[in-house]
């Protein structure tokens, strides 16, 4: 049977064939939606499905169960696995029981991240197999092969799809689903599970004696193809790999090809390849870790091999690769001529750029507005991952490094004797992911600072995937919904109020009484996402500008798009949602609500 | 003489909210249904919230899921500014299809920047390509009875132009939107078709 399916869903797809009985994720794109899409079918096929509070929690819970002896994954975005690494790294000496997949989603070209980190680093660094699908095809086939795989070795597996094959959409053969799950049963067995020092020696040697086993078994998956012709050659890994399929076939030249899915590569493959032909190049994206391989294997089968590739400069080490970069790397090697990139001088001369913004009516740009009435523009205003990060014009984003660092970098900049005021910002679902410790450690160490922490009710810029505060788990059920406001008293804030970012002066004093406030202070401000309201069928009647307005722009200056400028005077467009904010704004009364008749 | 690697390449453009996903999941279901091999590449996450959209939708197509650029065959725009910012992407021989509404970005709402004209905006693609095709698609999709309907509009003048038959199309169409939704989109269809007839 073939389906028209997203690489995610694929994925999804191959782990309910293989039977998982567990599978965690924090969300993070490219990866949110491979739990989203198994989320329907948890009661169907007695599945375990949840939104983790993070990667090294959602690591931990999937390790747990595969030590019952079921088949468990654990899904992330690449930085997530920084989260997981301490787990991760550990993992590979304990080994497991049952299947266990770590999916690590790469995003070359920052699509929709902070790096563009190359996963399969980790899986060199942790001494486990990593595999690289090219397309929604394989991203299936992979996943259930990954779980037969990490059996076999008693080994985690890394899966590491990238945005072009997580996002991609394909015709995908799919198979039967597993309905039949392994019953869990926990065997006691310490000289494993528990990880002592005089444990883990043993472990160590074991997991470096199973190197050999991984690279036999990757030797005679299917994974990895070569087709000899002519003396050049192109070896590429995941969806490289099919950029310069379409490439050769293109430039129609006789040009030897081998295809690597796997990792550590398949070292009879690749001698055999590196024997045949005299100029290589190696495509890859990210880092050149299929390049440092060939490099080290010609040395031994062809040291005259002229390999071209990132040390060259032939393929770039940044970014992501496309049909174009790779067509004109080729054709160079090939003495073929190149095509110029078909730019048009107007596009970049003539069009205004169009960054994503927060929506209009978002919660998040009057809490900053709020926020910076308050401090004032000399404050510093550490900030964190989400949608909020969108609102870096106005002011009040000074950082973002990583999930929960706003509340840390505030703490170090006080610590460090800088004596203004310092405010940060961090999201609901953030706060919940690395926060907490944050916060922990602020009010440990007399951290006088103030922490927003901007509540939407759900991890938005993700897709709107639920979290412990809002009361519902990723199946859909309802549970117990955590108070921030209880947890950051708990944590040792002693001034924590509430404020609703839709009025205005409330959240402005607020923000006062917290910016004076001798220790650590922290503000939330609550308002759902626009986007759920919406869905939910919240609505306000929208505002309009009357003949009050002077065209003094300071309802424009706010930001937000359903508020236009033409000729002298402001116009609220059809994208007012009724948060009224700019109302509030105006200092002439020239906003006010529609009235409907 | 060039050697084709894709039956037919399309990018469909827009911006974050207007439909891009919706239809060209409805295109590539469709050419599924006739037995076409499919593959696109879609814009998620950070970049949906009022930002630009690409989609690369490659049918007969069994390479990787980004269409070459300088190798799309069509490129359907649903806001005219964004035909532009990706006509790189079309093929001398190509066919750009424009709505011709704009969708005014904040940085032209907050003054920042200016909205170039719409002549100055097709000029270049007209240049570029061997065909322009506008559409007052918003303005259909009001006609049809719903403003959101136009992304579909533009399916409807987009089905002239690909290798999948109309009716394929609809089954496609009708298995994608809500069934209240289906009369107004259907009409919304019919009425970009007749775009191209006329």
């Amino acid at each position: 049977m073939r389906e028209y399916l997203l690489g995610n869903a694929a994925i999804a797809r191959g782990i309910l064939e293989a039977g998982a009985s567990v599978v965690t994720s924090y969300p993070g794109t490219p990866a949110s939606e491979i739990v989203e899409t198994l989320a329907p079918f948890t009661k169907k096929y007695d599945l375990h499905v949840e939104w983790s509070v993070n990667e090294k929690v959602a690591l931990e819970v999937a390790i747990g169960a595969s030590w019952t002896g079921t088949r468990a994954a654990a899904v992330m975005k690449h930085v997530g696995l920084n989260v997981a690494a301490d787990p991760f790294m550990t993992l590979a000496y304990t080994g497991v029981r049952g299947g266990l997949v770590v999916i690590s989603s790469d995003d070359p070209f920052c699509h929709s991240s902070q790096n563009e980190q190359d996963s399969r680093r980790y899986a060199q660094f942790a001494c486990i197999p990593c595999i690289d699908p090219a397309d929604p095809q394989e991203a299936r086939d992979m996943t259930i092969y990954a779980f037969e795989l990490s059996e076999e070795l008693e080994l985690p597996v890394l899966l590491r799809p990238t945005t072009r094959v997580s996002h991609a959409r394909a015709d995908v053969e799919v198979g039967e689903i597993e309905e039949n799950r392994v019953k869990p049963e926990f065997l006691r067995n310490p000289v494993r599970w528990v990880a002592l020092p005089a444990h883990a020696r043993p472990r160590h040697s074991v997991l470096l004696e199973k190197q050999d086993a991984i690279k036999a078994a990757l030797e005679k998956s299917p994974w990895n193809r070569l087709v000899l012709r002519g003396e050049l050659g192109v070896i590429a890994s995941g969806i490289s790999g099919l950029y310069a399929e379409e490439a050769i076939k293109q430039l129609d030249v006789d040009i030897s090809i081998l295809r690597i899915g796997t990792f550590p590569p398949p070292e009879g493959l690749c001698s055999e390849f590196i024997m045949h032909v005299s100029k290589v190049m190696v495509i890859e994206e990210l880092e050149p870790v299929l390049e440092e391989y060939v490099e080290r294997a010609a040395r031994e089968h062809n040291p005259d091999l002229d390999i071209l590739g990132k040390r060259t400069g032939h393929i770039p080490r940044e970014g992501e690769l496309d049909p174009y970069i790779v067509r004109n790397a080729i054709a160079n090697m090939a003495d073929l001529p190149l095509v110029e990139s078909p730019s048009l001088r107007e596009a970049s001369e003539i069009l205004p750029p169009r960054p994503p913004a927060l929506c209009p009516g978002c919660g998040h740009r009057a809490a900053y507005y709020a926020m910076r009435e308050a401090f004032g523009e000399d404050a510093i205003f550490p900030s964190d991952i989400g949608c909020y990060t969108l609102a870096v014009d106005m002011g009040t984003i000074d950082t973002c490094l990583c999930m929960g660092a706003s509340i840390t970098l505030a703490s170090g900049i006080r610590f460090s004797g800088e004596e203004r005021d310092i405010c940060c910002s961090i999201g609901d679902s953030t706060f919940l992911h690395t926060g907490l410790p944050g916060l922990l450690n602020a009010a440990y160490n007399k951290a006088r600072i103030t922490i927003a922490i901007l509540d939407n009710s759900t991890t938005a810029m993700t897709g709107h995937q639920p979290h412990p505060g809002t009361g519902v788990t990723a199946s859909g059920d309802k549970t117990k919904a955590v108070s921030l406001a209880s947890l950051a008293k708990a944590l040792g804030a002693d001034f924590v109020e509430t404020a609703d970012p839709y009025d205005l002066k409330a959240t402005i004093e607020t923000f006062k009484r917290a910016r004076d406030y001798h220790g650590l202070a922290v503000v939330i401000t609550k308002q759902v996402c626009v986007i759920n309201e919406r869905r939910a069928g919240i609505k306000r009647n929208p505002f309009m500008v009357n003949e009050n307005c002077t065209g003094c722009r300071e309802c424009v200056e706010f930001g937000c798009p359903a508020i236009e400028f033409e000729e002298d005077c402001a116009r609220i467009n059809s994208l007012c949602t009724g948060c009224g904010v700019c109302a509030q704004i105006c200092p002439s009364e020239a906003i006010e609500v529609v009235k409907v008749k | 003489m060039k050697i084709k690697t894709s039956e037919c390449d399309i990018v469909v453009v827009g911006v974050g909210g207007q439909g891009v996903i919706l239809i060209s999941s409805i295109i590539g279901k469709a050419a599924l249904k006739a037995c076409l091999s499919v593959r696109s590449a879609e814009t998620h996450g950070m970049a949906q919230r009022g930002g630009s959209v690409i989609n690369h939708l490659r049918i007969g197509c069994v390479f990787g899921p980004m269409v070459p650029l300088g190798g799309a065959d069509i490129l359907l725009a649903l806001e005219p500014a964004e035909a532009l910012r990706y006509a790189h992407y079309l093929s001398k021989e190509g066919v750009a299809l424009v709505n011709v509404k704009p969708v005014f970005p904040s940085t032209v709402t907050t003054g920042q920047s200016r909205y170039p004209p719409l002549e100055d905006i097709l000029a270049p693609l007209e240049r570029i390509c061997m065909d322009i095709k506008t559409v007052d698609a918003t303005k259909l999709a009001v006609k049809a009875g719903n403003p959101q309907t136009m992304n579909v509009v533009m399916l409807g003048v987009l089905s002239k132009y690909i290798p999948i038959s109309e009716e394929i199309l609809i089954e496609s169409l009708s298995e994608s939107v809500p069934a209240k939704f289906l009369e107004v989109n259907r009409r919304a269809f019919e009425l970009g078709k007749s775009e191209i007839k006329a």
